[in-house]
């Protein structure tokens, strides 16, 4: 009703000339709901853009601490240095919070880890400074050992080990995965396509930690009862895992390029004699390539950044070799398996975040390729340009 | 006629290839649910799901895990819901389709749908616990220590994030369901965009804001990797009764039994009854998320 009297005053108002009538009126309601709207979309290109310079932010020191000559200096030059990226006013004041979370902090995570864990970790928090410059010099090489009289942090067998485990997966899920799209897309009934697109979305639904529990207590089982190997826990086990994981993404994303290959191919190519599957697998599979190499790209994001399967399936030991039966630690687990038992502000808590920053950069290119240069390609090649 | 013989064969054959690929995967899914379904269901009772671990968590229920991963994803929705929703509503209804702008919004959102949630993990740990908290514990609190370790706000806040491209990409779809004609129809009856958004747009899509929530609730009820530093606890004895309390959760519940304790065998049961639990609750969220999605794209396509 009162929209309605708002009307017609307005229109009242207005009678007098056909300009007024066109003309929108000024109202602060509308002029705040957008701008508000407009702020709070902002919120995600923001995240986006605050996550990256937490994790990097806390991973700096390492490269700072290297050019400091002596000790006394390095310790002034972090004081500016969290100042400087920060942004906050008081270094002292920053400093001062940093060692007293170290230390409560310190206390609390032994307090969590006595009941649990069966690995005692004794970190010293006053050892980081000097471990700064060894730690850069580690970083390439193949040793992880973060925690003993001398550490060192050799991310080179936990890429290595990372690699191992998604190509094992992909190599298990794409195949799996465009196959099964292929066929909901080209060959399946009506029928068949509502039983197992919503079967397998609800796979994607499965909380990794239950797919990580499914790979160490059966899986893993079986797998080694079926391959006779020696170590239970290894790359292969965890690669199939994370593969499961990594089926619906694939799936997904393969399915919907299939269809959005426009109807007119299809009936091109059966009008000019070939068969179903000749028109599915040489025509909608070719168009549709560069949607399906977007949908592998993610799956193989999805898989580089899975932590908890990573951590309860592939076994956890640092190892350089090739052998897809031995045990292999992740990146991202090693940053969940050692991120709860260190000192905040410690070497080798800022190496795990350069770990992590390292995680986001790969999964940020490989959905920026996924992104931009597929999606151009896919749209020049439908429309046929 | 040998020709169109062997083109057949070699057809059924790659036809019953790509349908044993699809069997295979749904194979996979049935032996999972069974597998976990068997182990557990001699393990779930009304005590089991009400009582407190006992005996160093040998013995005893999961009620507190429950109820951390319930509080969890109410926080969790309470933020991601609005702001979700909100964004949703601007890549629709205000933003041009081709402007850099909304271009970069999607952009950031697809971002934050593929980050490890590990990377999660560390920004709130880097950004909330470390950042904000410490700075408010300094100003409020004279530095005294409360916000700034793990609780279960940060924890929520962290999930958040994590899920809100889920509820962005849900309620952006339920939107574009809404037909055109009766956006025009309130604009040319005098409302206000605005007026028209909140009388007319939202309430045609609610079902999707519905769908948006349970996905992301589902999410966030398995996710672990994002909580492990940011408040989630092996064992807290009572209830979280503030914000700045550490909690337990299922999922964490499953981890740390199947790979920290000292006893793995003897909890197998609980275990499994746990990872029935979780999974269960995913069902059923997912379920009915499907069910509405289903709905909704029923009705576009009328």
């Amino acid at each position: 009703m009162t929209k309605k009297t708002k009307k017609g005053k307005k229109s009242d108002e207005n009678v007098s000339g056909l300009i007024d009538i066109t003309r929108k009126k000024f109202r602060w309601s509308d002029y705040l709901a957008e701008k508000v709207i407009k702020g709070v979309a902002f919120l995600s290109i923001t995240i986006v853009v605050l996550i990256f310079i937490f994790v990097f932010r806390e991973s700096l020191p390492i490269f700072k601490q290297e050019k400091a000559p002596a000790k006394t200096e390095a310790i002034a030059e972090t004081q500016e240095t969290y100042g400087e990226v920060t942004d906050k006013p008081a270094t002292t004041d920053v400093q001062e919070t940093y060692g007293e979370v170290t230390d409560q902090s310190n206390n609390h995570a032994i307090g969590d880890s006595t009941s649990s864990a069966d690995k005692s970790y004794t970190v010293s928090a006053g050892s980081g400074y000097d471990d700064n410059k060894s730690a850069l010099k580690s970083l390439l090489t193949k040793e992880w050992v973060p925690v003993s009289e001398k550490p060192r942090y050799g991310i080179l067998a936990l890429i290595i080990g990372t690699f191992k485990v998604t190509i094992i997966s992909i190599l298990f899920a794409a195949p799996l995965a465009i196959l099964a799209a292929l066929y909901t897309a080209s060959f399946a009934s009506r029928r068949m396509k509502e039983i197992i697109k919503p079967t397998i979305e609800l796979l994607a639904g499965f909380p990794s930690v239950v797919i990580g529990f499914f790979a160490l207590m059966v899986l893993a089982s079986f797998l080694q009862d079926v391959f006779h190997y020696d170590t239970r826990l290894n790359s292969f086990v965890g690669g199939i895992a994370m593969g499961i994981a990594a089926i619906p993404i694939i799936f997904t994303i393969t399915e919907d390029a299939l269809t959005a290959v426009p109807r007119t191919f299809n009936e091109a190519s059966l009008a000019l004699g070939a068969s179903k599957w000749q028109t599915a697998f040489f025509v909608i599979l070719p168009a549709a390539t560069p949607g399906i190499f977007a949908a592998v790209l993610l799956g193989i994001g999805r898989v580089f950044g899975e932590t908890m399967i990573a951590l309860m399936a592939t076994g956890n030991a640092s190892q350089m070799g090739l052998n897809p039966f031995e045990s292999v630690r992740t990146l991202a687990a090693t940053i969940g398996a050692e991120m709860a038992e260190v000192v905040f502000g410690d070497t080798h808590y800022n190496v795990l975040f350069l770990i992590g920053s390292l995680l986001f950069i790969f999964t940020f290119i490989l959905n920026a390729i996924a992104e931009f240069y597929v999606k151009g390609k896919l749209m020049k090649r439908i429309q046929g340009k | 006629m040998i020709k169109s013989f062997k083109n057949n064969i070699k057809g059924i054959l790659i036809e019953g290839l790509t349908l044993s690929s699809a069997l295979v995967i749904i194979a996979i899914i049935v032996v999972m649910i069974a597998v976990i379904v068997i182990g557990g269901k001699d393990q779930i009772s009304w005590e089991f799901l009400t009582s407190f671990p006992e005996d160093g968590m040998t013995k005893g229920g999961i009620f507190p895990a429950i109820y951390g991963t319930a509080l969890l994803v109410i926080i969790m929705s309470v933020a991601a819901v609005p702001f979700g929703t909100i964004t949703a509503i601007y890549l629709t209804e205000y933003a041009n389709e081709n402007a850099i702008i909304a271009k970069v919004i999607r952009f950031a959102v697809r971002t934050l749908a593929v980050i490890p949630s590990i990377i999660y993990g560390l920004f709130g740990l880097g950004f909330f616990i470390k950042f904000v908290g410490t700075e408010m514990d300094n100003t409020f609190l004279g530095g005294q220590l409360k916000w700034g370790q793990p609780n279960i706000l940060w924890a929520s806040l962290t999930m958040a994030l994590l899920t809100l491209p889920v509820v962005i990409v849900s309620v952006e779809e339920a939107l574009k369901t809404v037909p055109k004609d009766l956006r025009a129809a309130s604009l040319a009856l005098g409302a206000t965009k605005w007026q028209t958004i909140w009388k007319v747009v939202l309430p045609g899509s609610i079902s999707g804001i519905m769908t948006g929530t349970i996905l992301a609730v589902s999410r966030g009820a398995g996710e672990v990797a994002p909580i492990l530093f940011t408040g989630v606890a092996y064992y807290v004895a009572t209830l979280p009764a503030s914000f700045s309390d550490q909690f337990m959760v299922l999922g964490y519940h499953i981890y740390v039994m199947t790979t920290q304790s000292a006893n793995v065998d003897q909890t197998m049961p609980i275990q499994f009854g746990t990872t029935l639990v979780l999974l269960a609750l995913t069902f059923i969220l997912n379920i009915s998320a499907i069910v509405l999605r289903y709905r909704i794209r029923q009705k576009k396509s009328n």
